[in-house]
């Protein structure tokens, strides 16, 4: 009876609002992880017909199907639909639908930005097919390089559209990336030391670290782009001091760790089900762990290796190419981990094996095709052709899609309830798994008979056209095998036979909780003593659901869940979440504002939308928190914690230290530019005379300090907390004033040559960081009048002294950069 | 599958674009490298799917107490097989990279410049064409490649691998061709509307009288 009631009360305070206020004003981790995960299948499709465009256009040679200005469109739309809206959201969506039920935790670390992500990722993806459906898609390729994709030679809105509208939506990658790492870190199981957490958790925790890295470089060169198309900074353009090259390293440096982002979460999967379906444990847990990380730390070395063909010398190619094949060491630890645990137990042929034995088969021959293009005079030869199109769909195809497909069949039981109802799933293998080989494994041939990638057409003489019209007919067999993937999904969600509980006798705690989930995932936590829980305990689900774990509770229509200590997991203090709320929503509407409105040139409003998104995000931070000290709860099994009201290391702090971390890389990327440039690009130094100055960065420096001086008062004694804000936002004030006084007097106009630019583009970023600092403070000050910051409740100080600091530092550190460039020059 | 995949590459390696049917010393290098990766590649793909078959078909333990051998799985298997494997490869790449570089004197040294779309060759003796690459047969040339507006790369497959040419830099890249006769080249960066057709053609001359012939047809 107690359990009902606790159930009854969860349901109220976890609940959706009513109707369609409640669409828009989820924030529910369920709802969001799914709606991610179909509107990126939904992109999936758009990629696939565009596919199937590409191969009717290839069928035969002098085709008159396409003509090259819609060709263009069509390719470099797959690319990009596939990698940026497709793969990335996908892998997203997994992680949030999962994310809390592996941990044992009732959401993510932050709910409203989970639905900001989605709505962001929706609205660009739009801006996208709108274009593509306007005629005019991006068409330089996907990834698009200068000069190319640049001003002179994409005159339309093509290329703005790709920089605009992938930016946008990888606002929602970094999101879903600080949410992971914070989620994984903190929202645990009680005891779920570091060591005890399910292996998903470690890949996930390594491809939210990367996006972290990886993502800042490629939007710093879509800002930079953007800026040159946009405004005529010269970046990319030699005759003004600029180098294509810039760009290239910018996108690959994204690039490539881009890859290993997409295939980690797959291998995850792969580690999380094969276990399972052999019914015996995963063997080497900690050499997968510390491959997975080595795996994460090297793919941000070998970028490089997309640019073998570029003039670079033999010697530092050489140095990529080794870092490139060191990364089969790791790949082959997961390889023969996983077949090894297939040898020691009994498989189950069950339908996720069948995708699971697609993957071996279709991901081993891409790696080592992988491993070939990773030899630098093989590459020379292979770059740019079929041999690297059919690589890279070996690759990505098999080492994501055919996990994904598995994982389908694996969750779906878990998001609907149901099992599968015919072998339709089966026939759909086949098709897929046959049509795919049939498209790609002897397009490795016609590479190397020498077909270039992104010809529309090509010559019958050339002896590409039986291959050609062998791997259209695999193509369209493969869009038969997914079109009956679709259908078996949506009958098995229609019509499947209602499941018991784990059907699949899985290991880790999504399992422990009704089918489909509820909204609050468990009615009591779960404490955990070992890596497979459920293999410890077959009842836990029931035994949870009868309110028998931690925080079986429901007060003050408060969502709770546990948060806990970092790396031993032992519980640290109850995280108070917020509700159903509407501003994720006009967020990503006055963001999309912004993009729209410099998309359509109209760059006098662009401003507008940037302080309107400045408004939304403090109102935002202001409906958090309490203005009345609560004092610590009980959280049951005579366990009493705080809140994460009167904490100081709540997630807020994890969060933003980690977005600080994603802005420092950007950052440091427009350094790396600037030198670069310096160092590379020809037609340096610029013209005219330049000599260091003092005034400025003294003024900079002194301003700095104030703010951090101001900061750090009111950290040590929250007495001084509220003036300490105001000489904090103060300082920085005088930090922006100077370095826009020295940007005014000293440097030459931003389109004169690419110095001025970047150096322009450095005090830009160094304003932009100092007054977020600012308005950190200035809001910590509203925040102690209005009595939600208090001696007991410091600590969104804290929270707001990492962003002032941040500010203060890059300001200090522009300043002096730019002063001293002068005497350099 | 792979067994046909080697049977149809052994049947059809000819073709005017074809980089294992090479016709100069670096694309030859290039070539058999490719040959002996591909072997190494069918062997260890035998292994690796022979593994999992027998894997999937001998009856194991279903008992989630007992662990696979982790040593021989990950330690020899995972780590040790592949370090081998990757060093000798990585060895063997760095010796054939360096000898495809432009080191020592080259017969010829032209300057070549990329644009939408078609192709300048200028000559040491201070003729140019367009669209077509003059050189003499069994000596080394150097390529100087530029671009006037967007990226290009020039691809002769049956040569030598690919240079890119790109504005506002110098690239230099060093062809052979063994015999005379005519090469076939593409563009192999996408550099617009015009990139499938965006080709030229290389003419090789017998080196006696290549002067007298060249200077001709220049």
């Amino acid at each position: 009876m107690k359990a009902l009631e606790l159930h009854r009360d969860l349901t109220r305070i976890w609940k959706n609002e009513t109707g369609w206020r409640g669409v828009f004003s989820s924030v529910s981790h369920t709802d969001l992880g799914k709606r991610f995960i179909i509107t990126a299948a939904v992109f999936f499709g758009i990629g696939g017909v565009l596919a199937m465009l590409i191969r009717a256009q290839l069928a035969t040679p002098q085709s008159a199907f396409a003509g090259p200005e819609v060709y263009g469109q069509i390719f470099t739309m797959h690319g990009s639909i596939m990698m940026f809206l497709f793969a990335i959201p996908m892998l997203e969506g997994l992680a949030i639908y999962l994310l809390p039920k592996i941990l044992g935790a009732r959401d993510l670390a932050y709910p409203r930005l989970t639905a900001l992500g989605w709505w962001c990722y929706l609205f660009g993806g739009t801006i996208m097919i709108l274009a593509l459906l306007g005629g005019v898609a991006p068409d330089a390729g996907w990834f698009l390089y200068p000069p190319l994709s640049g001003r002179e030679f994409t005159p339309g809105v093509n290329s703005d559209v790709w920089l605009l509208g992938i930016t946008f939506v990888e606002i929602s990658a970094i999101c879903a990336a600080i949410e992971i790492v914070v989620t994984i870190l903190k929202f645990r199981a009680a005891n779920m030391s570091l060591t005890r957490m399910p292996i998903m958790a470690w890949y996930l925790l390594a491809t939210a670290g990367m996006m972290i890295f990886g993502f800042p470089p490629l939007i710093l060169g879509s800002i930079l782009l953007e800026l040159e198309r946009a405004f005529g900074w010269p970046f990319f353009q030699p005759e003004f001091g600029g180098s294509p090259l810039l760009w290239q390293h910018l996108f690959w440096l994204f690039g490539h760790p881009e890859v290993y982002i997409i295939f980690l979460p797959a291998a995850g999967a792969l580690s999380t089900m094969i276990p399972v379906m052999a019914r015996t444990p995963l063997i080497g847990y900690g050499a997968i762990v510390t491959a997975v990380m080595a795996l994460a730390f090297l793919s941000f070395g070998l970028w490089v290796h997309h640019m073998f063909t570029t003039g670079i010398p033999h010697m530092a190619l050489g140095f990529f190419s080794a870092a490139s094949v060191l990364v089969a060491i790791p790949t082959a630890v997961q390889v023969f981990a996983w077949i090894g645990t297939i040898w020691a137990g009994r498989p189950k042929f069950t339908l996720p094996m069948y995708y699971i034995l697609g993957f071996f088969v279709v991901f081993v021959l891409g790696g080592l095709t992988g491993v070939m293009l990773a030899i630098v005079p093989f590459d020379q030869q292979a770059h740019d052709t079929a041999f690297v199109t059919a690589h890279l769909h070996y690759v990505l195809v098999g080492g994501f899609v055919f996990p994904m497909l598995a994982a389908a069949y694996y969750w779906m039981p878990h998001a609907t309830g149901r099992t599968r109802v015919m072998r339709v799933g089966i026939a759909a293998f086949w098709l897929i798994f046959i049509g795919f080989n049939l498209t790609f494994l002897h397009m490795h041939l016609t590479g190397l008979l020498g077909m270039p990638r992104r010809v529309y057409t090509y010559p019958v003489e050339a002896g590409w056209t039986t291959l050609n019209l062998i791997s259209s007919v695999g193509g369209f067999m493969q869009a038969f095998g997914f079109g009956l993937f679709a259908i078996d999904i949506a009958l098995q969600h229609r019509l499947g036979k209602r499941t018991r509980r784990d059907p699949w006798e899985a290991e880790t705690l999504e399992w422990a909780m009704p089918t489909p989930p509820t909204q609050y995932n468990f009615a009591s936590l779960p404490t955990v003593d070992s890596r497979e829980p459920l293999t410890q305990d077959r009842n836990l689900g029931a035994r949870l659901a009868g309110g028998k774990g931690l925080l079986a509770r429901a007060v003050d229509q408060r969502r709770e869940t546990l948060a806990v200590d970092i790396a031993s997991g032992a519980p640290e203090h109850v995280a108070i979440l917020p509700g159903p709320s509407l501003i994720p929503l006009h967020t990503a509407l006055v963001i999309g504002g912004f993009f729209l409105s410099m998309l359509l040139s109209l760059y006098w409003l662009a401003p507008v939308f940037v302080v309107a998104t400045a408004v939304m995000v403090w109102r935002w931070a202001a409906t958090t928190g309490t203005v009345n000290d609560a004092g610590p709860v009980n959280a049951g099994q005579g366990l009493c914690l705080p809140t994460s009201f009167d904490v100081r290391g709540s997630v807020g702090y994890w969060g933003s230290v980690l977005a600080v971390a994603a802005s420092g890389t950007l950052f440091a990327s427009l350094i790396f530019g600037y030198f670069f440039l310096w160092v590379v690009a020809p037609n340096w130094p610029p013209p005219g005379e330049f000599d260091a100055y003092f005034l400025e960065p003294v003024l900079v420096t002194a301003g700095a300090l104030l703010a951090s001086g101001g900061a750090r008062a009111g950290l040590r004694n929250f007495r001084r907390a509220k003036p300490g804000a105001v000489l904090a936002a103060c300082g920085l004030a005088l930090a922006i004033a100077g370095l826009l006084l020295g940007a005014i007097r000293h440097l030459p106009g931003p389109a004169e040559h690419s110095f001025a630019a970047v150096a322009w583009t450095l005090t830009c970023y160094a304003v932009f960081s100092a007054a977020v600092g600012a308005l950190a403070q200035l809001f910590i000050r509203g925040r102690i009048a209005s009595g939600h910051v208090s001696a007991r409740r410091p600590h969104e100080c804290r929270i707001a002294a990492v962003w002032s600091d941040y500010g203060a530092g890059v300001a200090i550190i522009v300043a002096w950069l730019l002063a001293l460039s002068g005497a350099a020059l | 599958m792979v067994m046909v995949f080697l049977a149809s590459t052994l049947a059809a390696c000819e073709g005017a674009l074809s980089t294992i049917d090479p016709a100069g010393p670096s694309a030859a290098r290039v070539a058999d490298l490719w040959w002996c990766m591909l072997g190494g590649s069918i062997l260890l793909a035998t292994l690796v799917f022979a593994l999992l078959l027998v894997g999937l078909l001998r009856r194991g333990v279903a008992d989630r107490e007992k662990p696979g051998n982790k040593s021989v799985w990950i330690g020899w298997l995972g780590l040790a097989m592949p370090v081998t494997v990757l060093m000798v490869l990585l060895g063997f790449a760095l010796w054939v990279g360096e000898r495809n570089l432009p080191t020592g004197p080259a017969a010829e040294t032209i300057e070549v410049t990329a644009y939408n779309y078609g192709w300048e060759f200028c000559y040491e003796d201070g003729s140019c064409s367009e669209d077509v690459l003059r050189i003499p047969t069994g000596r080394p040339v150097d390529l100087d490649i530029r671009a006037t507006d967007v990226i290009h790369s020039l691809w002769i497959p049956r040569l030598a691998g690919k240079m890119d040419a790109i504005p506002g830099q110098v690239n230099r890249l060093r062809i052979q061709a063994d015999a005379s006769g005519t090469y076939e080249a593409v563009c192999a960066e996408y550099c617009g509307v015009g990139h499938a057709s965006h080709r030229f053609v290389v003419e090789a001359y017998e080196a006696e009288n290549a002067n007298n012939l060249m200077g001709a047809a220049r």
